[in-house]
């Protein structure tokens, strides 16, 4: 367009102040893009690495045993048939392991591989069929550091896989000669990165079920000690090499375990299988054997108390105030206080209920019961404000037509207002219950951070929650609890965005227009 | 619900217009009516008795507090937060104000339809049965299946909408849906009934339709209808009360009113002067 005919448009002026106001609507949109681009940058940052941190939860690995289920059920009581499961184990592991198993710290070792507790839930599902007999094919969960060593994720390694070369026993009969032309150059190279020093770098080479423990490298030659198997394995095979960048000494599992652990695996014992138990057990000492079992319910219970305090309450006393009370002094005061108490901090009302409902009316400590009522009196004003929200978008119309006819107050609020106002007063409900399934201050005052082994059967018992359980797991030292607890966050998460969808579904089928 | 609703189903046959005098005993007869908002005064000394079987329209300015006047009649004044109504409206021989007269049930006496339609977001049904049901008005299915079809005949509605009586009631068109709300109206058989504009809302076509309802509806009802057009008072109204600044400036036979109006406000504002 020529400046001639746009002239007849407006004056130059006009025309810039146009421009102006055009770069200005542009910038105004790109403003809002950005702001919409970082809050999903955010959430997807988010995500991802609480993904990336629970992807190895959600597996672990298993090592299968025979057990003599007959000798377990004979025993007396629990604890008795654990130590019988657990010794069985143990003389499994000794028989598959018979080099180290001469010495007490070697059966130490050995023993380490599967935790005592983990025999817990074989004895237990044993004694529960006392017709049991003969030998049973059992599972039990690796010791979660050979589990994280085996993920990858424990010690910075490097694995190296080389074709067959030739290998010999030493004179000793400990070790193992492997030998050929430029073989181990490779492994020279990726080890040099970091370290050259064989004594602080462990060098396992696995060949089958044995392993050796390099002492020395050369590009053509290599020369270790055996650890587990026997020399003659390492004839004419593959091999893998592993290189184990952190000192034996600063890990929490040795050389030797690795080597078994590795066996185990060539045998088709170790197995890697989906982490049921994260959902089916309750709280452990031991990572391989937590779940979340006991926080799910505690959780769902305590926010079964809250939903049956906060929502009859709030909802009603929505209704009063936006449809019957009168309009003074005093209603604006509560309102005002209301709307006060929704914003005060969460673990303010965590003390309160420390105060109130353990101090003064004595209820039980760490109970969802408690923790239901702290619960509804924190997420009440937000159940008040969005129902009371969702009445005042109800149009007064509609009443005045129900007042017309002849209807009463109640009867115009029962019949016309609620069932307009219902969907948006839902949305508040749930919209607080999801505030209420994540809040951990207020539980961790009136005791919920308690270690819970029971499933609670409820309202009454000992209780976790889930949030409560992701604080108290992320507050653990060892490293397998790390997982753990991005997975136990993927579960929460998946109740919140249940709940939310939730409502999306529910304003989409009942939101009526007028 | 008692004998004044049974004498609601008596079929009278109708006054011709003309007929109509001020002599015959009001409908409803209200007398020195003044109205306050939190304090500050709508309504000035406004006495008018309203004629049975006839439309009486209250025309004015905007604000001059005609709106505020209807809804004494149904006290849905009431409703209002810090809204006082002082004077005696009267209505078989009982101040409608008085404090043992329940405005539920004289609000299924005295209905009301609104400037914006506002059918209840239900079925055509639901809109037309609601009334008679909270009022025990039918008994069983049959008879308030009957009760709906009446209306909307009344209504001018039911050949429209007989084979969908399960739609939900804000799917009509704006013309429908007042007509709607006039069945809603008449299904708790009223003896009087409020228009508060009722064809603000609506295009010249479905105006009309409106128009001939009320001209039908006053054979059988006391109407008193709120109005901004001119015309439309003209047209439908028997009687007329001018209202100007919360006083009644003056009152009489519509063809009087606007053809030789007595007060200088009056004939200021119905030709076109202000307003």
């Amino acid at each position: 367009m020529s400046e001639q005919a746009l002239s007849s448009f407006g004056t130059d002026r006009a025309r810039k102040r146009l421009r102006r106001r055009r770069a200005a609507d542009r910038r105004f949109k790109w403003y809002g893009r950005a702001a919409i681009g970082f809050a999903l940058a955010a959430l997807a940052l988010l995500l991802a690495s609480i993904f990336s941190q629970a992807l190895s939860a959600a597996t672990y690995h298993v090592v299968s045993f025979r057990i003599d289920a007959g000798r377990v059920v004979a025993a007396e009581n629990t604890s008795g048939a654990l130590k019988e499961v657990y010794d069985q184990v143990r003389a499994d592991l000794f028989e598959a392991f018979p080099d180290a198993s001469g010495t007490p710290a070697g059966r130490q070792e050995v023993s380490a591989l599967v935790t005592r507790l983990a025999a817990l839930p074989i004895a237990e599902r044993l004694r529960a069929s006392p017709a049991r007999r003969g030998m049973e094919q059992v599972s039990l969960p690796l010791s979660d550091d050979v589990d994280l060593y085996l993920k990858g994720a424990a010690a910075r390694q490097v694995t190296i896989n080389f074709g067959p070369v030739a290998a010999e026993p030493t004179e000793d009969g400990q070790g193992v000669r492997l030998s050929g032309a430029g073989a181990f150059a490779r492994l020279i190279a990726a080890a040099s990165l970091e370290h050259a020093n064989v004594t602080d770098v462990s060098f396992l080479v696995t060949g089958g079920r044995s392993t050796v423990r390099l002492t020395r490298l050369s590009a053509d030659e290599a020369e270790g000690s055996l650890i587990a198997g026997t020399a003659s394995e390492f004839g004419n095979r593959a091999l893998c090499a592993r290189i184990i960048l952190a000192p034996q000494s600063e890990r929490t599992v040795s050389d030797r375990q690795i080597a078994w652990a590795l066996a185990l695996k060539a045998d088709g014992r170790v197995r890697r299988v989906p982490h049921w138990s994260l959902l089916t057990h309750t709280d452990s000492t031991q990572p391989e054997l937590a779940g979340a079992l006991a926080a799910i319910v505690g959780s769902f219970l305590t926010l079964l108390v809250t939903a049956s305090l906060a929502i009859p309450v709030g909802i009603l006393a929505s209704i009063y105030l936006e449809e019957f009370a009168p309009k003074n002094r005093l209603t604006s005061l509560i309102e005002v206080n209301i709307n006060n108490l929704a914003a005060v901090p969460s673990i303010v009302f965590g003390l309160l209920g420390a105060a109130v409902f353990l101090g003064v009316m004595g209820l039980p400590r760490s109970a969802p019961i408690v923790g239901g009522l702290v619960l509804a009196l924190l997420i009440l004003p937000v159940v008040i404000i969005a129902s009371r929200a969702a009445l005042k978008a109800v149009p007064d119309s509609i009443r005045q037509g129900a007042l017309a006819v002849g209807a009463s107050r109640m009867q115009t609020v029962f019949h016309h207002v609620l069932p307009l106002a219902a969907p948006g007063m839902l949305t508040g409900a749930i919209l607080g219950m999801a505030r209420a399934l994540g809040e951990t201050a207020p539980l961790l005052l009136i005791g919920m951070v308690a270690f819970v082994a029971d499933v609670p059967r409820g309202p009454g018992d000992e209780a976790s929650a889930l949030p409560v359980l992701i604080y108290s797991w992320a507050t653990q030292a060892e490293r397998a609890w790390e997982p753990m607890t991005g997975a136990v966050i993927l579960i929460l998460l998946a109740f919140l965005i249940a709940m939310n969808v939730a409502v999306v579904y529910l304003r989409h089928k009942f939101e009526r227009r007028w | 619900m008692d004998g004044s609703a049974a004498g609601n189903e008596v079929v009278v046959t109708p006054e011709p217009a003309g007929t109509l005098a001020l002599g015959d005993a009001p409908r409803m007869d209200c007398r020195n009516v003044n109205v306050f908002y939190s304090g500050k005064q709508a309504i000035f000394d406004v006495s008018l008795p309203i004629p049975d079987r006839s439309v009486t329209a209250l025309i004015g300015p905007s604000g001059c507090g005609k709106s505020t006047f209807l809804r004494c009649l149904n006290r849905m004044n009431d409703t209002i937060e810090g809204c006082r109504v002082e004077g005696e409206i009267i209505m078989d021989g009982k101040d409608i104000n008085s404090p043992v007269i329940d405005p539920v049930l004289l609000r299924s006496r005295v209905g009301m339809v609104f400037q914006k339609p506002n059918p209840f977001p239900k079925t055509i049904y639901e809109n037309i049965a609601y009334g008679p049901r909270i009022h025990g008005l039918a008994q069983g299915r049959e008879d308030l299946d009957e009760i709906v079809e009446k209306c909307l005949k009344r209504a001018g509605l039911w050949e429209e909408v007989k084979d969908r009586l399960t739609v939900p009631g804000t799917s009509l068109s704006g013309g429908q849906q007042q007509r709607l709300c006039i069945a809603r109206a008449i299904a708790v058989r009223p003896e009087v009934i409020l228009m508060d504009e009722p064809c603000s809302a609506l295009d010249p076509i479905a105006t009309a339709r409106i128009e001939e309802l009320i001209d039908d509806l006053r054979k059988r009802y006391c109407i008193v209808i709120v109005t901004h057009s001119m015309q439309q008072a003209a047209r439908v109204s028997q009687r007329a009360a001018f209202f100007h600044l919360g006083k009644l400036v003056e009152m009489g036979d519509t063809d009087q009113i606007f053809t030789s109006p007595r007060d200088r406000r009056t004939e200021d504002y119905i030709t076109g002067r202000f307003g």
